[in-house]
């Protein structure tokens, strides 16, 4: 992995501060030029990977990558799905059933499964979800996506219910499928970390809140330190800044000295953002980024 | 001690995320209750936690300590009464009742029993908007006066077939699932309205039930409130409720993310809040519970619950029966005013003023 990783809330209108922002950050970014502007940015920084949503307007982005081989040798998309909100609006639309098949390729066998005439089997569950996965990784095809993570809503929602098995059908699909390492966004990586284990999964990529004042870290700061020096997890950091709380070049040396963390993953619109967050990166985390 | 052995009934949207979030809660031993159906399917045969298809059965076979309600609003009612007849504590998703002549009686019932009986209205749980009533209990702003309270989101964003959801029958609807939330939080500010006119309960895409809500609520010793609903807008990602309040001493604007105060005096007792502008946000008004799902205000409702349940309390903190009550009469008053046209309550007449003969430039 690299060591800072570029994210994607500032262009879909997701600012944890302020509706107003998250409005007009919506507005700037609604034609794909604005987003590959900031991409290029980044990228002409020497920021590499796109950690992104699974959302409908990155098959946008993809296709320009795509579209232009050599101006983006080198760069990697890191798919987060899948985007919740998209589901979410579907269940209150649908209902479970009506929503998940409304996903579905139709006519297919599983949406005949699906028809709700005769209990799921095990298998079938797990077609669904292979299913799913791979639509959401369509819009990649033809571009380097070597790290596919699972959004937080969705291991968290599947990490409360006790549906770890799910963990192990997406790590031997993602694997198996796409020849990529799965990993994990959370909000409570210390239990996360702990199902994945019993699960069988070791040392796994994990994505979550990692800041100097806790902000975010669900089940308590000492846990989270603790976690990361037993050097079972390989952690990548969000929400360093604490959505502004902490000063960038603070946040940035205190995580530089955390054993276990990986990568720093942030977002930001601004060239005097990127180049400053990358600047502390490379001051502090050392070495080409 | 021994965990709480609570269930979640129901395992739609809000049942699945309550499950996951009481599941993973280091004092419970969680069951769920769901009748047949794809998630019974799916869960029975990949969580350890046990899931009945019977709700009475559950009730019947199994020693409890609480339950979640989160099946279709029209169920709530009769599933609340069996759970308080059984000695168990509630929490029930909002709305409460379809009929508030059912949330008093259970209430009353809930009273009695000395049960935690709570609702899930967890807007009262954001930050930002238990710092705006922190703030209007304190009389930050003075008299308040004006007062809009709005929600907007993505639902229904063009004709489809029903579910409950969308059938008004069933407790579903813009009114029910949208406008429930910034009325709960004008019930918690100001009480239940004495009156109710220009309600509008306008259709947009449904067949059957309401997509956008206009009405004008009043409080004889209160401020005139209007309420703009739509979850017709698909501007917005999600459902993003706000509320603007204007009053002598200045402005208070709340949302999800942030409390704006604007103070033209500053007021004693109020740390922190000098003239002009104040913002607070709730990611600094909000601490960190056991786990996080999609957002702290839903987990702290429930902690605040089952550690009611484990400390052997006799009511809710907050979001009590009584309270939940307010805002199904709100929204029946609400109703009865869009079908008939004609006021609902009674607003105190204003004292009769002499009549002053004026010239155009008299004062």
């Amino acid at each position: 992995m690299d060591k800072l990783l570029f994210g994607d809330n500032q262009f879909f209108g997701i600012n944890h501060m302020s509706e107003e922002k998250a409005r007009a950050q919506a507005m700037r970014f609604q034609r794909t030029d604005a987003v590959m502007q900031v991409l290029d940015t980044a990228y002409d920084a020497g920021i590499h990977t796109f950690m992104c949503t699974t959302h409908d307007r990155i098959a946008e982005v993809a296709d320009r990558v795509k579209a232009e081989p050599a101006r983006y040798a080198d760069f990697q998309f890191y798919p987060c799905m899948p985007y919740a909100h998209k589901y979410a609006n579907a269940v209150t639309e649908h209902g479970m059933v009506g929503a998940l098949r409304e996903f579905m390729p139709s006519g297919g066998l599983l949406a005949t499964a699906l028809t709700g005439a005769t209990a799921l089997a095990t298998k079938e569950v797990e077609g669904i979800a292979k299913v799913l996965i791979d639509m959401e990784m369509k819009m990649f095809a033809g571009t380097k996506a070597p790290v596919v993570f699972i959004q937080n809503v969705f291991t968290d929602l599947l990490l409360g219910m006790g549906f770890t098995r799910a963990f192990r059908i997406f790590d031997d699909h993602i694997r198996e499928k796409y020849g990529a390492e799965p990993a994990y966004i959370t909000m409570n990586m210390p239990m996360l970390l702990e199902a994945l284990e019993r699960g069988g999964i070791e040392r796994p990529i994990i994505c979550s809140n990692i800041n100097k004042i806790g902000f975010r870290m669900s089940g308590g700061f000492d846990s989270y330190l603790e976690a990361l020096q037993s050097g079972r997890v390989r952690a990548v950091a969000m929400s360093v800044y604490a959505s502004g709380a902490i000063p960038a070049d603070e946040a940035i040396h205190w995580i530089s000295e955390l054993p276990g963390v990986e990568a720093i993953v942030f977002g930001a619109s601004s060239a005097g953002n990127i180049n400053g967050t990358k600047a502390l990166v490379d001051k502090y985390m050392g070495g080409p980024v | 001690m021994s965990k709480l052995k609570i269930a979640v009934v129901g395992l739609g949207k809000m049942g699945l995320s309550h499950f996951a979030m009481v599941n993973a809660h280091p004092d419970v031993e969680a069951i769920a209750c769901d009748g047949a159906g794809f998630m019974v399917d799916v869960l029975s045969k990949n969580i350890s936690a046990p899931i009945y298809k019977d709700y009475d059965e559950m009730l019947a076979q199994t020693v409890l300590d609480a339950v979640i309600i989160a099946t279709p609003s029209r169920l709530h009612a009769p599933m609340v009464e069996a759970a308080l007849n059984k000695g168990l504590h509630v929490f029930c998703e909002k709305p409460f009742c379809l009929d508030w002549v059912d949330s008093e009686r259970l209430t009353a019932l809930a009273a009695e029993k000395g049960l935690v009986a709570q609702v899930g209205y967890h807007y009262r749980y954001v930050g930002a908007f238990a710092e705006m009533q922190r703030l209007i209990a304190a009389g930050a702003i003075g008299r308040i006066t004006h007062v809009l309270a709005e929600a907007y989101g993505p639902v229904v964003l063009r004709p489809k077939r029903t579910t409950w959801r969308t059938d008004k029958s069933e407790g579903g609807g813009c009114l029910y699932d949208y406008a429930a939330h910034p009325l709960n939080l004008l019930n918690w500010f100001f009480g239940t309205p004495d009156q109710v006119i220009g309600s509008h309960l306008g259709q947009v895409f449904s067949e059957s039930t309401d997509d956008e809500v206009f009405s004008t609520l009043r409080w004889n010793d209160g401020p005139t409130a209007q309420l703009s609903v739509n979850w017709s807008d698909e501007s917005h990602r999600k459902m993003s409720a706000k509320i603007n309040l204007i009053g002598t001493n200045g402005r208070l604007f709340a949302d999800r993310q942030e409390c704006q105060a604007f103070l033209r005096k500053p007021v004693e007792g109020l740390e922190g809040y000098g003239p002009g502008w104040t913002v607070k946000y709730t990611t600094e008004l909000t601490e960190d519970r056991w786990f996080y799902l999609r957002g702290e205000e839903y987990s702290a409702q429930l902690d605040e619950f089952i550690l009611a349940v484990r400390d052997g309390k006799t009511a809710a903190t907050q979001n009590g029966f009584a309270s939940a009550t307010e805002t199904d009469k709100t929204m029946r008053m609400i109703i009865d005013n869009a079908e008939t046209g004609q006021p609902v309550g009674e607003a105190r007449a204003a004292a009769p003023q002499a009549a002053k003969k004026r010239s155009w430039f008299g004062r």
